[in-house]
């Protein structure tokens, strides 16, 4: 029942809480540049004009593929904020990335089809971390479901520290932040068109963004587990995470895709998994 | 609900401009001038864009370009003509490859006078865009709305 509430609640305020985070974002990011910068509300005012432009289709297809992304990407948040399966979300998430790919492999724009294939890469470079992170979680706290990750009171960071900083860098790629927002981009909108959503407009734009709120939500709830024994310490260490990745974007330069990649694995074959091994070997030897 | 004047994405484009209008038009989005401040942003989309700032008088080459340019962004949509070439062909008029003029071309909504014109000016000719967007925003969903009304007149159904 719990994971009920919780699944609606995430569906309800999400696009809330998203669209509220990408105003912070751009007022923040503008200030860095000393600039004045757009309204907070500013993004829910984007995605209001997108569903009010005329929707240009190339082909139907693509329409559906978007649409499904946006599913995917609220079913994947709404069963992390249920308290689901660790795992189970992080391959409906996976999924709903593969539908946005296919979006934009459905029209026949070079551009798009630059775009999708960067999407590919970044989905490469940060799935092995992502993995690995919700085995870490699963060491610490001995289960998969995202309800006892929360109950639990062991301080999962101090056990966990490799494996959150490789989460961190592959959090970059997530929110399309520079140095690897390589397939489509915040700012910078010259860069290969605008990847991957080159060929979205009006409201199937609209639908990405929106999709993409979702998805920054899930990602800071992700991050709050591995501070979840003590929700003020937790909300306060997102909070700053985020900031750091606002600064990071600002004061790096876009990397090539190969940087990307080798960036994401060796977050997880450094990191992650020296990490784990670390943990593993103190478990065996502690028992 | 009008979101449309609060989210207006510019696309910019160089029709054979001598690059002093380009200057001006990339000074708006400089902290100084900061349109982003009124959500204006500068996409290289066609797509994505609700209003076209060009510059420059036209030529031969780049003709099916701006036609085309024109053609992919959705409705609503405005163009504004930025400096003295791209409303007459400006000290290049006489040329053998220039047209002329923007409105020889695409339709135009907004005049920016000026050589170069001010970023001033090109800030004020949006903000009269904008007016000109809204107006056309309620005039396509009138059409839609007399488009369905006809429908249901002549008892259609789908």
């Amino acid at each position: 029942m719990n994971g009920l509430i919780g699944a609606v609640l995430f569906l309800i305020l999400a696009p809330v809480a998203g669209g509220l985070i990408a105003g912070i974002d751009r007022k923040i990011t503008a200030r860095m540049q000393g600039r004045v910068g757009p309204p907070l509300l500013q993004p829910f005012y984007d995605v209001g004009k997108l569903f009010e432009k005329e929707n240009v289709v190339v082909t139907t297809a693509q329409n559906f593929y978007v649409l499904a992304y946006l599913i995917f990407i609220a079913l994947s948040g709404a069963l992390f904020f249920a308290g689901g399966d660790l795992l189970l979300i992080v391959f409906a998430f996976t999924l709903a990335h593969v539908f946005l790919v296919l979006g934009a492999y459905a029209v026949h724009s070079p551009y798009s089809h630059i775009g999708a294939e960067r999407e590919l890469i970044q989905l490469m470079a940060y799935e092995p971390m992502v993995i690995l992170a919700a085995v870490g979680l699963y060491m610490v706290t001995n289960s998969f479901y995202v309800a006892d990750m929360v109950a639990t009171t062991v301080p999962v960071i101090l056990y966990l520290p490799g494996v959150f900083l490789g989460f961190v860098t592959i959090l970059t790629i997530k929110l399309r932040k520079s140095p690897f927002d390589i397939s489509t981009s915040h700012h910078a909108h010259q860069e290969i068109v605008k990847g991957i959503t080159t060929e979205f407009s009006g409201s199937t734009l609209g639908q990405v963004e929106i999709a993409h709120w979702y998805e920054n939500v899930f990602l800071l709830g992700f991050l709050y587990l591995f501070f979840s024994w003590n929700p003020v310490i937790g909300i306060i260490a997102v909070a700053i995470t985020y900031a750091a990745e606002i600064f990071v974007d600002n004061v790096t330069a876009r990397a090539r895709w190969q940087a990307a990649l080798k960036s994401g694995w060796l977050a997880a074959g450094v990191l992650g998994l020296v990490n784990l091994a670390i943990l593993s070997y103190m478990m065996t030897g502690g028992v | 609900m009008a979101f449309l004047k609060r989210s207006p994405w510019i696309l910019h484009y160089d029709a054979s401009s001598c690059n002093g209008c380009d200057i001006e038009v990339l000074a708006c989005l400089t902290p100084l001038y900061d349109v982003e401040r009124f959500g204006i942003i500068n996409t290289g989309n066609p797509k994505h864009a609700d209003i076209l700032m060009i510059t420059g008088g036209i030529n031969e080459l780049n003709r099916a370009v701006v036609r085309n340019l024109y053609e992919q962004m959705p409705e609503p949509k405005v163009v504004v003509a930025i400096g003295a070439c791209a409303a007459t062909g400006g000290i290049f008029r006489e040329c053998y490859n220039i047209t002329g003029g923007i409105d020889k071309v695409i339709p135009v909504d907004v005049y920016v006078p000026g050589c170069a014109a001010r970023p001033e000016q090109i800030i004020d000719g949006v903000v009269t865009a904008l007016g000109i967007l809204e107006e056309k925003r309620t005039k396509m969903r009138g059409n839609a709305q007399t488009k369905e009304e006809a429908r249901h007149a002549a008892g259609e159904s789908t």
